[in-house]
């Protein structure tokens, strides 16, 4: 029988091991109608971690993020979060951002804060001292006293996030947690999750926009089409595809054209194409000998884009830039 | 109240604590509550359309009957006379229910026979058809004062140029039959105020649960705690807030009818007496609310739209009022298999025992029907919230574009894939 924790099946970062594991799930299943939403799904976050939780809209990151929370249970595979096996039984050491923000109308910011903090069994009071606090820390001091109603969307956002965190959870979970910030509140989010990290709270995040991630992410898990094709540390995803090489000739033509590599393409003024096998230095002996007269050459290692598109395939790509686009068009 | 389990999480009740206390201390202070106030002048007011049927139930309620202890001869001729009389004028002359055929010189107390009856008797005939007596409550001996009159002329043969004089006994209280009937109308009243209150505050449990879908914070609260405490607490902060109400209400209706010199006292008791009868009006109460709470709870978390609230809402109301009716319909069938359906049924039995506790002083029952009552509302609440994770929570927010509505789901094939857009 399959057991979580026995160190077998989940490919994982170095360093998982020696941190432990704040999440743990193998074979996650949910079928909704006849429809598989998410198929199978492996995942390891080590403590301490911020992991991204990566694809486009429809890919099966809120329906992973769900099951791994106990809103929903699997139809098959297994979960483990902060070692039980019961997300729920841990409650009161999880905080979850919804995508889907909410918060009651009337309440005064403070008492919001206080309230998610009660529902993690932090009493109401300390609640309220927190929240208060917590506002003032985070430059919503003015509206400590106003109703929820009364604030913009981003700032009853930004109430929302601080009552995930008011009950100091020892891991949180957001899903799409930039999407409907500007710039400048989601710099200030990704500084929150850094200084999370840094306190050692594990943070999971979802998104689909791949910067974020590439910025802020220890480890990735890509999913597209309810799969998880790959989850690793960042830099494992990167190394999945060779570095690009990029040159610029003063020759437009000669015998050292046969030293390129076949999937080399001619853009502009510069050539582009993936480092061969055997390294960079028989190409460019190849090339200087073939007098290509060599201008510039740099060896780019893969973006994190590059690695999506390799690991997800150019639909999943596609359909991640489609995603950022409408949101930007809102 | 936000005390944790061992395993690190909120206990139901603790749970469903907080979400009650936000719910109410929310619904207290808002405009809702006014209207809520108001609520019993729309209840007088459809009150008073329900009147009709209650007179169709009158109709239907068992009318007093004329005891008889006379001498065999005169039961005879007075049964007689009473026959013919009845083919010429109906129903107007009182059917007769034989007491005793009383032995030449035997005494008879017909007012402890009056007390002691079984049948449904409103006065007792004794004496001869000559010089006939007639014993009861006064308004009842007084209304039947005539009828007698004729059945004794047409048992002696000397009607119409002679007729019989009455000797009326008068009895303090009620009788058998005018008991049964002031208890038939406070068993009436007690369906009436419960159906229309029940009625209201379901209505007002699922708008706030469109409120909280419309929120988007339920997902916080599923996440957080157990979805049965989330429905528990909006339960029963709902129920609490009808108490605030009624007790608002009740104080003010109490003083107004003590200020005009009325008193309970001066009312025939329902059978279970006024404490009692209160007691389990106010228990009923919370059980028809909280069953049909949790019944539109449940419609409002699987359903998407308000628009499908109220689509699915309205045959549950409409089945309600059918319930009503069969309710009302049982209280003139007392000890009938009607009566027992009426009991079973979760969403007629409170209805149907209110009723019951005016018209028959035995507990027990009411204690069995409670306990099978509030293991519906468990079952309910259970139901509910397993169909809300089940159907609302399969979903990310970015839905395709194609993603039919519950109704237009369940209209068409079963199988159709519910999460295009699922995320």
């Amino acid at each position: 029988m399959m057991k979580l924790g026995d160190g077998a099946g989940v490919s994982n970062a170095g360093g998982a091991a020696a941190r432990g594991l704040a999440i743990e799930a193998r074979g996650l299943v949910k079928r909704f109608d006849g429809f598989t939403a998410v198929d199978g799904v492996d995942l390891a976050v080590p403590e301490g971690a911020i992991y991204g939780v990566l694809g486009p809209n429809g890919a099966g990151k809120t329906t992973t993020l769900r099951m791994l929370l106990g809103i929903i249970d699997p139809d098959a595979g297994l979960r483990r979060v902060l070692g039980h096996e019961r997300p729920q039984e841990m409650a009161h050491t999880i905080g979850y951002l919804p995508e889907e923000r909410g918060l009651y109308p009337a309440m005064k910011a403070y008492d919001a804060i206080a309230f998610l903090g009660a529902l993690r069994g932090l009493p109401l009071a300390e609640g309220r001292k927190r929240g208060k606090a917590l506002l003032e820390e985070h430059g919503l001091g003015y509206a400590i006293d106003r109703q929820i109603r009364q604030l913009s969307k981003g700032m009853a956002q930004q109430v929302q996030l601080l009552g995930t965190l008011v009950h100091e959870p020892r891991l949180v979970v957001f899903d799409e947690p930039f999407s409907g910030l500007d710039a400048l509140n989601q710099g200030k989010l990704e500084r929150m999750i850094r200084g999370l990290a840094a306190k050692g709270t594990t943070v999971i995040f979802s998104t689909h926009v791949i910067a974020h991630a590439e910025r802020l992410c220890d480890e990735v898990a890509i999913i597209a089409g309810g799969k998880v094709p790959f989850a690793g540390p960042v830099d494992v995803a990167r190394d999945r595809i060779r570095p690009q090489v990029r040159l610029e000739t003063r020759a437009s033509d000669g015998a050292w054209r046969r030293a390129l590599p076949a999937d080399a393409r001619h853009e502009g003024a510069f050539w582009y194409f993936s480092l061969p096998d055997s390294g960079i230095e028989p190409l460019l002996r190849a090339l200087i000998e073939g007098e290509a007269g060599i201008l510039s050459l740099s060896i780019e290692r893969a973006g994190l884009h590059d690695a999506f598109v390799a690991i997800a395939g150019e639909a999943a790509a596609r359909a991640l830039e489609e995603n950022v686009a409408e949101e930007q068009g809102r | 109240m936000t005390t944790q389990t061992n395993g690190g999480r909120l206990s139901t009740l603790s749970a469903a604590y907080i979400i009650a206390r936000r719910d109410f201390v929310a619904s207290l202070f808002s405009r809702s509550f006014i209207f809520f106030l108001l609520g019993p002048l729309f209840t007088l007011l459809v009150g008073g359309l329900a009147g009709g049927i209650g007179a169709r139930v009158q109709q239907n309620v068992e009318k007093p009957k004329l005891g008889i202890a006379m001498s065999e001869f005169d039961v005879l001729a007075m049964t007689r006379a009473r026959h013919e009389l009845a083919g010429r004028l109906g129903n107007a002359v009182p059917e007769l229910v034989e007491v005793r055929r009383l032995k030449p010189g035997e005494s008879f107390d017909p007012a402890a026979a009056l007390a002691g009856s079984k049948d449904n008797l409103g006065a007792i005939v004794s004496g001869t058809p000559a010089a006939p007596v007639l014993t009861g409550p006064a308004e009842r001996i007084e209304a039947w004062q005539g009828e007698i009159e004729l059945i004794a002329a047409e048992a002696v043969g000397t009607g119409p140029e002679h007729y019989p004089t009455v000797t009326l006994g008068k009895i303090a209280g009620t009788s058998t039959a005018d008991t049964r009937q002031s208890r038939v109308l406070t068993a009436q009243a007690g369906q009436v105020l419960l159906f229309l209150l029940t009625m209201l505050l379901a209505g007002m449990v699922l708008s706030n649960l469109v409120e909280e879908k419309g929120n988007k914070i339920i997902e916080v609260l599923a996440a957080a705690i157990p979805l049965d405490a989330v429905f528990l607490g909006k339960l029963f902060a709902m129920l609490a807030l009808s108490w605030v109400g009624l007790s608002v209400w009740g104080g003010i209706i109490g003083v107004v009818w003590q200020g005009s010199g009325h008193s309970l006292a001066n009312y025939p008791a329902p059978a279970v007496g006024w404490p009692m009868f209160i007691a389990l009006g106010v228990i009923y109460f919370s059980l028809a609310y909280l069953l049909l709470g949790a019944l539109f709870l449940t419609i409002g978390s699987i359903a998407s739209t308000i628009r499908e609230v109220q689509m699915l809402s309205m045959p549950i109301s409409l089945l309600q009022i059918i319930n009503f009716f069969f309710a009302s319909y049982a209280i003139s069938k007392p000890g009938s298999a009607i009566e027992l359906a009426a009991m079973i049924v979760p969403f007629s039995s409170p209805l149907t025992m209110i009723a019951r506790a005016a018209q028959d002083p035995a507990l027990w029952p009411q204690a069995v029907v409670i306990a099978w009552q509030v293991l519906c509302v468990a079952l309910l609440v259970r139901i509910g919230a397993r169909l809300f994770r089940s159907r609302v929570m399969q979903s990310g927010p970015a839905r395709g574009p194609g993603r039919p509505g519950l109704v237009r789901r369940l209209l068409t094939q079963k199988n159709e894939p519910a999460l295009q857009g699922e995320q």
